[in-house]
């Protein structure tokens, strides 16, 4: 990485720290999520709903982890890189040595770090404040965690490739919000979801990403299932959003 | 030598002509004015010398270098200002320069340019805070701190106030004399008079005159206007008798004559012969705003 490349992402991650919505929203809501259903007692009991007799709060630090995935990937980055391409400054930077691409990757990087930090820091309340297991099979939930973070970017990166403006951008993650946080099992669990709905769920980014995570977090390696629809939608996604994406 | 070749170009959009062979070059230490009306060609003009866009044809090089295919090396020598361009919303402008300077091998001291350009005040201050004229003057730093062997300026002084109009003035020289080349895309004839060594007129895509300000002037039909409280004494035939008279208006008690230097030298015979004192005359040389309405065509009135 050259000087000039550094000193981008570093202006980058600065203008991260002046955005409260943004901060909060990534860093710290899936936090909030997670300790306002632990406060909820019978959610610290086993249930008889979920697989195994786990406890609500057990599944619901994967969920909050997808949750800060989504926030960071889906509604964070796609109205920065639109507003940068809608007010010219990919543009204005094409025309120095540096390429307009480094303030992209520089966006990507810094949206998966805060979408892992703020995983991990889920992970860590789970576990000192409601004694949730850490995960059993820490690689599995590593590969998982990446590959999910990896399909999260992918999806805000085409919502900004089909998106004109930072409006749009916008609205489109406005709209996908709810569904996303669905299938990443925000309101029911995955593992709490009728079967029908789970089969179709489980094709879906976030609904692959859940399962592989529960899977990972219980000890065991994730199936190559899951993980194989997350690898698929980060390559299509990928894909449509090279291919689609324009910089002015 | 020239910094900037520019030769024959061409580029079209959906079956327009936008530029139609338009050529010329730009001198080390020179200031190189672009005239025209909007929609002429002339930010396309400069955003193929930028790299921004592939001409359809011709040739365009930048210290020998083709500025699509060598981008990167012409992006070190060639300064931009963007006609149209924003940062970062809450980019500060200190980081703002700090951030551009580092994208240069030897970039020029940003305080020396903050200070010339009146914004010592505003290095805490985000872009998006800062006023039109502020950030107007911010992208002429950012087009300058990389220390360029040439510069493109697409409309540099707009929507900045008198005074700092002639402070950017004052700096655009400095970086002349410098041996900068300078590329000025400007709507401003007193800009375009004070500053550029030439100019090119630039209308529907075609290069309609490429020369100094002066000898744009003198193209001019009318280079004399004689202006005098209207006086019963001269009849407006006599005076459309004088030679080189081109036309005689009256007007709220006032009569305007236009015409040549033989006009002139015609019209004090005549009051002489007359024996009038015209009052209130003045005799106006013709400006680069009359040139450039002849030029372009675009003269209404």
């Amino acid at each position: 990485m050259t000087a000039a490349t550094r000193a981008v992402l570093r202006t980058e991650v600065r203008l991260f720290t002046r955005e409260p919505g943004t901060l909060f929203w990534v860093m710290a809501a899936p936090t909030v999520l997670l300790v306002i259903l632990g406060l909820i007692p019978s959610f610290r009991e086993p249930s008889a709903d979920i697989d195994g007799g786990r406890r609500v709060i057990d599944v619901y630090v994967p969920v909050s982890v997808l949750f800060a995935l989504i926030m960071a990937g889906l509604q964070a980055m796609p109205p920065v890189l639109a507003g940068y391409r809608e007010r010219g400054v990919l543009r204005r930077m094409s025309t120095t040595p540096v390429r307009p691409a480094a303030l992209l990757t520089a966006q990507l990087a810094l949206h998966a770090a805060a979408a892992l930090v703020s995983a991990v820091l889920v992970i860590t309340v789970g576990r000192l404040a409601f004694d949730v297991a850490l995960p059993g099979n820490v690689p599995g939930y590593a590969l998982a965690l990446l590959l999910a973070t990896a399909c999260g970017l992918a999806l805000g990166a085409a919502v900004c490739a089909v998106s004109r403006t930072q409006k749009i951008a916008t609205a489109i993650g406005t709209a996908s919000f709810f569904p996303t946080i669905f299938t990443a099992g925000v309101y029911i669990p995955v593992q709490a979801m009728p079967d029908t709905l789970r089969q179709i769920i489980q094709f879906t980014p976030y609904g692959a990403a859940s399962g592989a995570l529960d899977e990972a977090a219980g000890g065991v390696w994730p199936g190559w299932f899951a993980l194989g629809v997350m690898a698929l939608w980060t390559v299509v996604l990928t894909g449509a959003a090279v291919r689609r994406f324009r910089w002015e | 030598m020239p910094v900037i070749e520019v030769q024959d170009l061409r580029k079209v959009y959906g079956g327009r002509r936008v530029v139609d062979g338009v050529s010329f070059t730009v001198d080390e230490g020179e200031i190189f004015g672009i005239l025209g009306p909007n929609g002429a060609g002339k930010t396309t003009t400069v955003e193929c010398i930028e790299g921004l866009r592939t001409p359809d044809a011709g040739l365009v090089r930048v210290a020998g270098l083709d500025p699509v295919a060598r981008h990167e090396d012409v992006t070190r020598l060639l300064g931009v200002q963007l006609q149209q361009s924003e940062l970062q919303p809450k980019l500060t402008v200190g980081e703002a320069l700090d951030l551009y300077a580092s994208f240069y091998e030897r970039p020029a001291d940003w305080r020396v340019l903050v200070e010339r350009l009146g914004l010592e005040g505003q290095l805490r201050t985000r872009f998006g805070k800062l006023s039109g004229g502020q950030q107007q003057r911010l992208c002429i730093a950012l087009a300058l701190v990389g220390n360029p062997r040439a510069v493109v300026l697409d409309e540099l002084t707009t929507g900045l106030d008198p005074r700092s109009r002639r402070e950017t003035w004052a700096l655009i020289e400095d970086i002349r004399a410098g041996g900068v080349a300078v590329v000025l895309v400007t709507h401003f004839m007193e800009e375009a008079q004070r500053l550029c060594d030439r100019i090119a007129v630039i209308d529907n895509g075609r290069l309609t005159a490429l020369d100094t300000p002066a000898g744009l002037i003198g193209r001019t039909a009318t280079p004399r206007t004689i202006a005098f409280a209207a006086d019963t004494r001269l009849e407006r035939a006599e005076l459309l008798t004088l030679p080189g008279a081109l036309t005689v208006t009256t007007e709220g008690g006032q009569t305007v004559v236009t015409g040549t230097d033989a006009t002139v030298d015609a019209f004090v015979s005549l009051l002489a012969r007359h024996a009038v004192t015209a009052r209130g005359l003045r005799i106006t040389d013709a400006t680069l705003d009359d040139a450039y309405l002849d030029l372009t065509g675009t003269d209404q009135s």
